[in-house]
């Protein structure tokens, strides 16, 4: 970890413009970035820190949403009435992640921005684009079991690997966000993250002074809510894949994928295939899926497990 | 104290306090954060400094050249020890010829090169970052097992085993099989990370390190060091496990000593997580071709195993063949151990190293094959038990309760209801499978040295440089000497792990407990003899009871025999050679497992696990099942998630963290029943006691993996037993 210096954000546009001037990074659970910064694969010069900006508030929206506030943790996000009642994906897939100490620390706008879990981004003696743009991939042909199988490029095949994002992509999430200016924008979580492209190392749509305020969910859909991870242990690891799910009594529906992509994967086309099966829905959704030896089985898992969700639904 | 013969009937065969269930002496310790490990011994020298180790960034080359100039001009930064400025350092020992440091050449990833020390912990870890290696990287290394003439067969080394006409059994034989098995390289993983203090007093030198085998590390640190055996003092009281990755010294001792002699301060160093795996020692990856041969009545005729496992010095690798040579009977055998020398880290010791590896595939190779003779694998087992070497008739095992362990554990188990088509049994989404494997492990020993003092206070206090890896050393050793001084358990202290006290068998090879008993026992018959001279009478006379000493109709409490003083006893416990040369001298077990499938995605989760174990007296069955558990745990890990990935192209273990490298987790660990046998070995030691501890952790992965097989129909042969693995051949949903 490099030497940084330190101060506390007063308002959301102060983090933002704090930001623009300085170089520095955002840190509010710390539960990446301090990880990436002691191994120095991050190397802020200096941080702003914004916790207790009063962003940690649940609200509902005129439109029969909620407008989840940037710093609301993990664990207070997945307990939440509403969010248990009326998107239950979302709390399913917050518990499917982590660790309850980690939630606890956690927060919306971290996990979406968390950083990815290739073991070649985690390996400094290891070329990666990602890390050191320009070096190379050195997953790309070697150990890539855990990694993407579609929205890769030559340059990078990680995978983005949480869990509550998957989630809120098939809740057709909205990102919001101000400026050092002091404007708004909302960005649907679709257009949140890029794929990696020629550069790997740009993974969002957020300008340099611009910061996270809140997620916002639609009014809820209803329809009977899934999250399947699977993963070879039980607990306390990244998906292999993961399904989330909303499926409505006519059979329709939406499905996002987690652990295949470098952003929550889903297409409304295959979400229209959803009455059709599993088959049908993944033939569209994995469509121009370009898997490595070690995880060409992700396409056959991500089928079987969306065919598990779904004969679930029909129980 | 020599043990010489078979022991008789002994004061052990009437125990009062060894055999009871008492808790671990020092766990109030433990979970109150009070039992300090080695990194948090910040009382034991003032003016601590901080060493953060640098790894190598290539895994085989030279090193042309360190520019230590950015970070010497680091915030902190009090010193620096580089590879370049010393001789290599190697191991002391034949089986652990490592390199710790030292010289240009490197010879695997994340080899230790240097050493930065600093006034903290992140200014020592930020230093090291900025120190500039240039490496000439050497082409030609070769980091794939599989490619190796040794995996291939290629090779004829001398066979470990070769008995009868292999050939012409196995060709002439009513059912054979014929497969090949891998098993990954595995990380140790214990909690404790590698971590050392060293502080030098002119040339005299203190380690406070974690380290399971003090008396090893003393002679390690001497020769490393170049100083003495008797100008250096070990010290742990305590490890956060071990599992052999502290057998031996490792690098994190070697950098604190050379760096705390440069600086002229103490230093600290611990190994950071993502350095381990690479840096240390693992368990080797194996690739093993299995052939049995047997007659229409399921009886094996023919045994064959040949293993490759990959090593990097001549001492390396994973011997998957040492059970293989008396588990079970056959007359024709070929056993061959094949290490293919390559260029990854060193593999070494990991808890029952060779058993563990080798049951991963014989015991599936043995559920295959009872198949194959249309036997129930249980029924097949028992079958082929041998009581007598398989290799040597002439020599008996000593006490052998195998068939016990199957019929036990099968009739506790439930095995008789399972249903025995395999893919046919389901629950919801899942398909419900069990598995049965066989378990040995030999029973060593080592000699074990201890000195007991009975206090004017009438307590009883025992040394020793035996360590506690979380075992129950502290425990079994007080329970052992209160037994034989008549004294409640309550009255007895432990004090361990420091080179100071007299040498132990130190903790490995499931040789401890056993040993470490027989070496108090020694030491209290001693003290005995001390006491019956203070009294001036014969210690056969004597009799050591309720804290008295009683002759004829005197009772003198303990604590006054000294008037005032301590009474001292010391001895050692030494093995004689009847131990090896009239029997074999083994424990045997049994695991049975339930396990379910998802039949979509094919998640395999364990849902019972029942172990049956013939170890000899248990010694406290609280802490023996504690060490059961946790084997059986680590065989999920072995079984269902663990790998170390290899990078074929850079020549190292990918997933380098307990992130990217899986053990089970509490959600992954449900019902856990050990039953013991209630047996006595008299070959083994005065107390009758063998080990657990690598026991409990052999044979569990095949029973899961055959568990598997059960459910699914699916037979995987290649560990891990992962999801990618069977789903293709999973039955329709």
């Amino acid at each position: 970890m490099r030497a940084f210096s330190y101060e506390r954000a007063t308002s959301p546009q102060h983090a933002a413009a704090q930001a623009a001037e300085t170089g520095g990074k955002f840190i509010a659970g710390g539960t990446n970035l301090l990880d990436l910064m002691k191994l120095e694969i991050e190397t802020p010069t200096h941080l702003i820190d914004v916790n207790g900006l009063g962003l940690d508030m649940i609200e509902d929206t005129a439109d029969g949403g909620l407008r989840i506030g940037a710093l609301v943790r993990n664990t207070d996000l997945a307990a939440h009435e509403r969010v248990r009642r009326d998107y239950a994906v979302l709390t399913r897939a917050l518990v499917a992640g982590a660790s309850g100490q980690l939630r606890n620390k956690a927060t919306t706008a971290g996990n979406l921005l968390q950083r990815t879990r290739c073991p070649y981004f985690y390996d400094t003696n290891m070329p990666c684009n990602k890390r050191n743009p320009g070096s190379g991939c050195a997953a790309l042909e070697g150990f890539s079991r855990q990694l993407g199988i579609i929205g890769t490029s030559e340059a990078c095949i990680a995978t983005h690997p949480s869990d509550m994002a998957v989630a809120m992509r098939a809740l057709d999430a909205v990102v919001e966000t101000v400026n050092a200016a002091g404007e708004t924008r909302s960005i649907p979580l679709e257009d949140f993250h890029l794929l990696p492209g020629d550069h790997p190392e740009v993974e969002t749509v957020l300008g340099e002074d611009e910061f996270i305020t809140a997620v916002t969910l639609p009014a809820p859909v209803g329809g009977r809510h899934f999250y399947h991870k699977v993963r070879d242990r039980s607990s306390y690891a990244f998906a292999l894949v993961s399904v989330a799910a909303v499926v409505q009594p006519d059979g329709s529906g939406r499905v996002a994928l987690g652990g295949v992509a470098p952003k929550p994967w889903r297409r409304a086309e295959a979400d229209a295939a959803l009455p059709n099966g599993a088959s049908a829905v993944m033939s569209t959704l994995l469509d121009g899926a370009n898997p490595t030896e070690d995880n060409a089985f992700k396409v056959r898992l991500s089928e079987r497990t969306l065919a598990a969700v779904l004969a679930e639904a029909q129980e | 104290m020599e043990f010489n013969n078979p022991a008789g009937n002994n004061l052990f065969d009437k125990a009062k306090v060894v055999g009871q269930p008492i808790r671990r002496l020092e766990g109030p310790l433990k979970v109150t954060g009070r039992a300090a490990y080695a990194y948090e011994r910040h009382d034991v020298a003032s003016g601590q400094v901080y060493g953060y180790p640098v790894g190598s960034a290539i895994a085989k080359g030279r090193i042309t050249g360190i520019d230590t100039s950015a970070a010497e001009a680091a915030p902190g930064v009090i010193g620096i020890v580089t590879t370049l400025e010393h001789d290599p350092i190697e191991g002391v020992f034949d089986y652990d010829p490592v390199r710790h440091f030292g010289g240009n050449e490197v010879l695997h990833y994340h080899q230790a090169i240097a050493v930065v020390v600093a006034e903290t912990f992140e200014q020592a870890r930020a230093a090291a970052n900025l120190l500039k290696v240039d490496y000439a990287r050497d082409e030609g290394a070769n980091f794939t097992l599989s490619s190796t003439p040794e995996a291939a067969g290629e090779t004829d080394p001398d066979p470990a085993q070769s008995t009868g006409d292999f050939d012409a059994a196995f060709a002439s034989a009513a059912v054979t099989l014929d497969e090949t098995y891998t098993t990954p390289a595995e990380s140790h993983s214990m909690m404790e990370p590698h971590a050392t203090i060293a502080a030098w007093d002119g040339d005299r030198v203190t380690l406070w390190t974690s380290n399971q085998m003090i008396e090893w590390g003393r002679q390690s640190f001497a020769k490393a060091f170049g100083v003495p055996a008797d100008n250096v003092r070990v010290d742990c009281p305590y490890l956060g496990g071990g599992f052999g990755a502290k057998l031996f010294v490792r690098s994190d001792a070697v950098l604190a000593g050379l760096a705390a002699r440069k600086v002229g301060r103490p230093v600290k160093v611990t190994l950071p997580r993502p350095m381990i795996a690479n840096n240390t020692t693992h368990r080797g990856e194996t690739i093993q071709r299995i052939r049995l041969a047997a007659d229409a009545q399921g009886r094996l005729t023919a045994i064959g195993h040949h293993n490759a496992t990959n090593a990097l010095t001549e001492a390396g690798g994973e011997d998957a063949t040492l059970p293989t040579v008396a588990f079970y009977a056959a007359a024709n055998r070929q056993v061959v151990n094949a290490p293919a020398h390559m260029n990854l880290p060193n593999s070494n010791a990991m808890r029952a190293p060779g058993e563990t590896a080798g049951l991963m595939a014989f015991e599936i190779a043995m559920d295959e094959m009872a198949a194959k003779c249309g036997m129930d694998p249980v029924a097949f087992r028992i079958a082929n038990d041998t009581q007598v070497d398989p290799g040597n008739p002439d020599v008996p095992f000593s006490d052998r309760h195998f068939v016990e362990c199957l019929e036990r554990g099968a009739a506790a188990f439930g095995w008789s209801n399972r249903n025995t088509a395999p893919g046919a049994t389901r629950d919801g989404a899942w398909l419900i499978g069990h598995g049965v494997a066989g378990a040995y492990r030999p029973a060593p020993v080592m000699t074990s040295g201890a000195r007991v003092a009975l206090t004017p206070d009438g307590r009883l206090r025992v040394e020793s440089d035996m360590t506690d890896i979380g075992t129950g050393s502290y425990t079994v050793m007080g329970q052992t000497a209160a037994e034989v001084l008549g004294l409640p358990f309550e009255a007895v202290s432990v004090e361990l792990g420091d080179s100071a006290y007299p040498v132990s068998a130190g903790s490995g090879g499931q040789w401890g407990a056993a040993s470490a008993t027989a070496g108090v026992y020694a030491a209290c018959v001693a003290l005995r003899e001390a006491i019956a001279e203070r009294l001036g009478v014969q210690e056969g006379d004597l009799t050591f009871e309720d804290g008295m000493v009683r002759h004829g109709n005197t009772s003198t409490p303990l604590g006054e025999v000294g008037g005032g003083e301590e009474i001292v006893g010391e001895d050692s416990i030494e093995f004689g050679s009847f131990r090896s040369d009239d029997a074999l001298v083994a424990t045997f077990g049994a695991h049975f497992v339930e396990v379910g499938v998802h039949a979509y995605t094919g998640e395999i989760r364990v849902r019972r696990m029942l172990a049956v174990a013939d170890s000899g007296r248990i010694l406290n069955p609280m802490t023996a099942r504690s060490q059961m558990i946790g084997a059986m745990t680590m065989g999920v890990g072995g079984a269902l998630m663990e790998e170390l990935a290899v990078d074929e192209r850079y020549g190292f273990f990918v997933n380098h963290d307990l992130a990217g490298y899986e053990v089970p987790v509490h959600l992954d660990i449900p019902e856990q029943e050990v039953i013991f046998l209630e047996t006595t070995d008299p070959y083994s030691t005065p107390l009758k006691a063998k080990g657990v501890g690598e026991l409990g952790l052999c044979g569990v992965a095949a029973a899961l993996a055959n568990a598997v097989t059960n459910a699914t129909g699916v037979r995987v042969r290649d560990y891990p037993v992962t999801l990618d693995k069977i789903i293709d051949g999973l039955p329709s949903a």
